[in-house]
């Protein structure tokens, strides 16, 4: 067992599933003999070959695509898109044909694939290179969308993922790619797809969070506790399909619900929780739900980063407002 | 200066329009009249099932349909000349091709009649459904052929696209990868002359759409698309080079489009006066008649019977279409995933009551 980063559990999962399974491939645009811009294939095309480890030219919509050919095959292409601001191109791809092809032939052609990207902001990165817009990809049936924390989940994900019998987008909070270690036992053991996990139980407020945001929902959780105030933390992992039920059990639990999220809040992954714990937990709320979020603004370049971001304070603010509601 | 590149398009006809050799260095098939028979036969079919389709059309039997009356002889030459283990990756015009490989044609139907069933093909296992976004199915060609290549199988895939789905960068993409990666894929441009009401010269400043295989590094063939023969020849030579690894091939068929877009266009809004007088003349069905009837090979007897055989066959796969009742409604739930998410099933169960009728208190 070694201390690795989220970057690296994406690494080693992929490794040990290449090693594990023949059929499973990974490509995109300098995945190879770079290693990818962040590293996350690393040494893999040294160790699987240019065969399974394959360099793409510089086109996404073709990443994409070409994958749905190949998954369609019997290979299993886990493909990366070098940053989420650059899978428009391939948007065309993934939800008109990756997420319908099981629909569209009654099951007859299925795509066990995976599409990987880097997402998020906070890393000082240029235009294009920091949006969160997972929602858009959870809005589509036929798609799984996944988002790990930390470097367990990312492992065990990852490994969910490639196994999975349905295309999955995989997309990594890069802010937190090397901000944290975790001890990892490369031992090929997934983590499920579809679960919140619940990651720190409480009593009075449940703070409900995905990918780089976790980070600072746990230390605002630290916080609240030296309070008097007791959070229980979900991380989603899974934004699509939603595991609601956890979500709803929680909050039928401590009577608060609050939703802290990089994306823009108007018709966000928020929305949608916000929505089903009125639908059908509003007679446990104690108070209104809470939803601290990024603006409904474009991504501003990295000088106002900061300022759009949602930091502890503004989750505190918001988690002590809603325990101060009568 | 200095030349560093030099490229040409050859353009290959041998049977012209009134049915006679335009060579003396003829291809066997050419001399084949069994085979010629066949062909005639699968082009007379396709047309008697766009025509049937038309006029289910029109009497409120069948939703949008897009005939392809004309361009027979593309996608009956190239889908003849795929063997069963091969791939096709059809475009939505795509039926000749795609029955000539095993699609049914009640599968055709079902498709275009609205029901997913249709693209669940019972003989052509592998083939793609019909990608209705244009030029997106020459990426799955691709990866279909990529996947052929990492297996070391012999195999190859034929795709096909209307020359006005070239302007998209997903065809660009997929012949560039193609080149790139010496994929086992041959591209057929169905050039019917117009993508919906836009002509050529819209569409293009090239001479000819096969030259646009010269950017991507890939061999670039023109074929009268109305001369079943040279479609054919043209898609055995390309197949069997990628199946022995020589990489792919872009073969443009020039055809006329003798009919609207689909059942939903009005082509009278933008075709020139004329132009469907002088293709008729033109047409591959015609054409292989005559050449057939010039080696006294075809008469009008056998003509007739024909017909009356194609409209028997056709009814029945007509017959079957309107027979099959609409799916389920939870067949929208059952195939989206290999497992239904936990909070979708309540909707399916919904979905269900509601076609019941339950619970319409």
């Amino acid at each position: 067992m070694s201390a690795i980063t989220l970057i690296e559990a994406v690494n080693k999962a992929m490794a040990y599933e290449m090693e594990n399974d023949q059929t499973v491939v990974a490509l995109g645009e300098d995945v190879g003999a770079n290693g990818g811009v962040f590293r996350a294939t690393d040494g893999l095309q040294k160790k699987f070959g240019p065969d399974r480890v394959i360099d793409t030219p510089l086109a996404e919509s073709m990443i994409a695509g070409v994958s749905i050919g190949m998954a369609a095959q019997g290979i299993k292409p886990v493909a990366e898109i070098q940053f989420m601001g650059f899978i428009f191109p391939a948007f065309d791809q993934i939800v008109c044909h990756m997420a319908r092809m099981r629909h569209r032939t009654r099951g007859r052609i299925t795509l066990p694939m995976v599409i990987r990207a880097p997402y998020g902001g906070g890393i000082h990165a240029p235009e294009h290179h920091s949006e969160s817009t997972e929602a858009l990809f959870a809005h589509i049936p036929g798609l799984k969308v996944v988002i790990p924390s930390n470097p367990s989940r990312a492992y065990g994900l990852m490994l969910a993922a490639i196994r999975d019998p349905d295309p999955v987008i995989f997309l990594e909070p890069k802010r937190v790619y090397r901000i944290v270690k975790h001890e990892v036992e490369d031992n090929g053991e997934e983590y499920p797809i579809g679960c919140c996990f619940v990651d720190r139980e409480g009593t009075d407020i449940t703070l409900i969070s995905w990918g780089a945001m976790l980070h600072e929902t746990h230390q605002a959780a630290e916080k609240l506790a030296a309070e008097g105030i007791s959070a229980e933390v979900i991380d989603v992992a899974t934004v699509s399909p939603l595991d609601i039920d956890t979500i709803l059990e929680s909050v039928e639990k401590t009577g608060r619900a609050m939703i802290v999220q990089e994306a823009p809040k108007a018709g966000s992954l928020g929305s949608e929780i916000a929505a089903e714990i009125a639908e059908k937990a509003v007679m446990s709320l104690l108070a209104p739900i809470g939803r601290v979020s990024g603006y409904d603004t474009v991504m501003p370049y990295y000088r106002l980063e900061k300022q759009y971001m949602p930091t502890v304070d503004r989750v505190l603010e918001e988690a002590r407002k809603i325990m101060e509601y009568k | 200066m200095t030349t560093v590149a030099k490229f040409d398009i050859k353009y290959t006809q041998y049977i012209d329009q009134d049915g006679k050799p335009t060579s003396k260095k003829l291809p066997k098939l050419a001399k084949d009249i069994d085979t010629l028979k066949t062909l005639y036969r699968s082009m007379l079919r396709i047309r008697t099932l766009d025509t049937k389709a038309y006029a289910l059309q029109r009497t409120g039997k069948m939703g949008t349909y897009p005939a392809a009356l004309g361009q027979e002889a593309i996608g009956v030459g190239f889908g003849s000349a795929l063997n069963k283990e091969d791939v096709l990756v059809p475009y939505y015009r795509g039926q000749a091709a795609m029955v000539e490989h095993g699609v049914t044609m009640e599968e055709v139907l079902l498709y275009w009649g609205g029901d997913e069933r249709g693209s669940d093909y019972q003989h052509a296992k592998e083939d793609f459904p019909i990608a209705v976004p244009i030029a997106t199915q020459c990426l799955h060609a691709a990866g279909v052929a990529k996947a052929m290549q990492l297996k070391g199988e012999k195999r190859c895939v034929a795709t096909e696209i209307g020359e006005g789905g070239t302007s998209e960068g997903d065809f660009y993409e997929a012949i560039n990868v193609a080149g790139i990666w010496k994929l086992p894929v041959v591209f057929f441009i169905n050039n019917n002359q117009w993508a919906i009401s836009v002509p050529s010269e819209i569409q293009t400043a090239c001479e000819t759409y096969a030259q646009k295989a010269i950017a991507a590094g890939i061999e670039a063939v023109q074929v009268d698309g109305n001369d079943i023969v040279a479609v054919r020849e043209a898609a055995e030579k390309a197949y069997e080079k990628a199946r022995k690894g020589g990489g792919a091939t872009l073969i443009e068929c020039i055809s006329l489009r003798l009919c609207d877009h689909t059942t939903a266009d009005d082509a009278s809004r933008y075709r020139p006066e004329g132009e469907l007088d002088e293709g008729w003349k033109a047409e591959p069905i015609l054409r292989l008649r005559k050449y057939l009837e010039s080696m006294g090979e075809w008469d009008d007897e056998q003509e007739e019977a024909l017909k009356a055989e194609l409209a028997k066959e056709v009814q029945e796969a007509v017959d079957n279409y309107l027979n099959t009742a609409p799916d389920k409604p939870e067949a929208m739930f059952d195939y989206l995933y290999s497992e239904l998410p936990a909070r979708t099933m309540e909707q399916r169960q919904y979905a269900i009551d509601k076609a019941n009728n339950k619970g319409a208190k």
